[in-house]
């Protein structure tokens, strides 16, 4: 196996509605050691101060298609974590 | 191109004449407007917000659908920013050759927006307070969608689920 670093992936995340106030912003952009999944970057996101109130598992979107938590990421991905729907 | 969302006041005829035609004589409307109570509190007005790229997105792609799975034309906006009691939030309009369609196709279109499409909504209560629809105990309850028989977000939307069993009850097959 080569020694290199792993590489990181710059992802942007978008907050909405009640997770964007629980959290304190609603856009931020994290780099993850690849390979990554939206679990890995959820994860940063909980370690930060109010991230430990998102569910386990929340909503996700990856480049405005809706994903599980296992999906893969690349680099430059908009990744939005949508709290609970409310349209109509 | 269509776009879906709007800051304005939804204009009901102009959405009826944009499907109308003289091969579709069935048209169905729906609007959802601003209800003055919610869980029996006092609702002075709501405040929508939304991720807007993936709100074109996602109403077009069902939008697509069903025009695809029935013979009908579609219409469908939904209004985002400051609304008063009374006022319209979301219209659907569809028309078909016969009122069968027309139902069905309305009825799945606003159950589709309510399941997929990313918009949130606050409630201004009379007493002052302000809370996100559907956030409450989302800690326990949010969850990613697992399929078409998944659990849903939050009580509004655990209530959708049963409202879809009923739908497809009586849905013709």
């Amino acid at each position: 196996m080569p020694s290199t670093a792993a590489p990181a992936l710059t992802v942007r995340v978008l907050l909405f509605a009640s997770y964007a106030d629980t959290l304190g912003f609603d856009s931020v952009e994290l780099s993850v050691t690849g390979p990554a999944t939206v679990g890995d970057v959820l994860d940063r996101l909980r370690a930060l101060p109010g991230g430990e109130r998102l569910p386990p598992k929340p909503l996700c979107a990856l480049n405005l298609t809706q994903v599980r938590s296992d999906a893969p990421l690349s680099g430059g991905d908009e990744l939005a974590v949508l709290p609970p729907l409310a349209g109509g | 191109m269509t776009v879906y969302l709007t800051e304005s006041p939804l204009d009901l005829g102009a959405l009826l004449a944009s499907v109308q035609s003289p091969e579709r004589g069935a048209i169905t409307c729906f609007l959802g407007t601003v209800r003055n109570h919610h869980g029996g509190r006092k609702v002075l007005r709501l405040e929508y917000s939304a991720y807007r790229p993936m709100v074109e997105a996602e109403c077009a792609r069902i939008v697509a659908e069903a025009e695809s799975r029935w013979q009908v034309a579609i219409a469908l906006r939904h209004r985002i920013g400051r609304l008063e009691i009374g006022e319209a939030a979301v219209a659907v309009v569809a028309t078909s050759a016969h009122r069968d369609e027309a139902f069905v196709a309305c009825r799945h279109v606003i159950e589709e927006l309510k399941r997929r499409v990313p918009i949130w909504k606050r409630e201004v209560y009379a007493d002052g307070t302000v809370e996100w629809v559907g956030a409450k105990g989302s800690e326990a309850a949010g969850q990613e969608h697992s399929g078409a028989a998944g659990q849903r977000g939050s009580k509004g939307q655990a209530e959708l689920a049963d409202g879809r069993t009923t739908f497809g009850a009586w849905q013709r097959s």
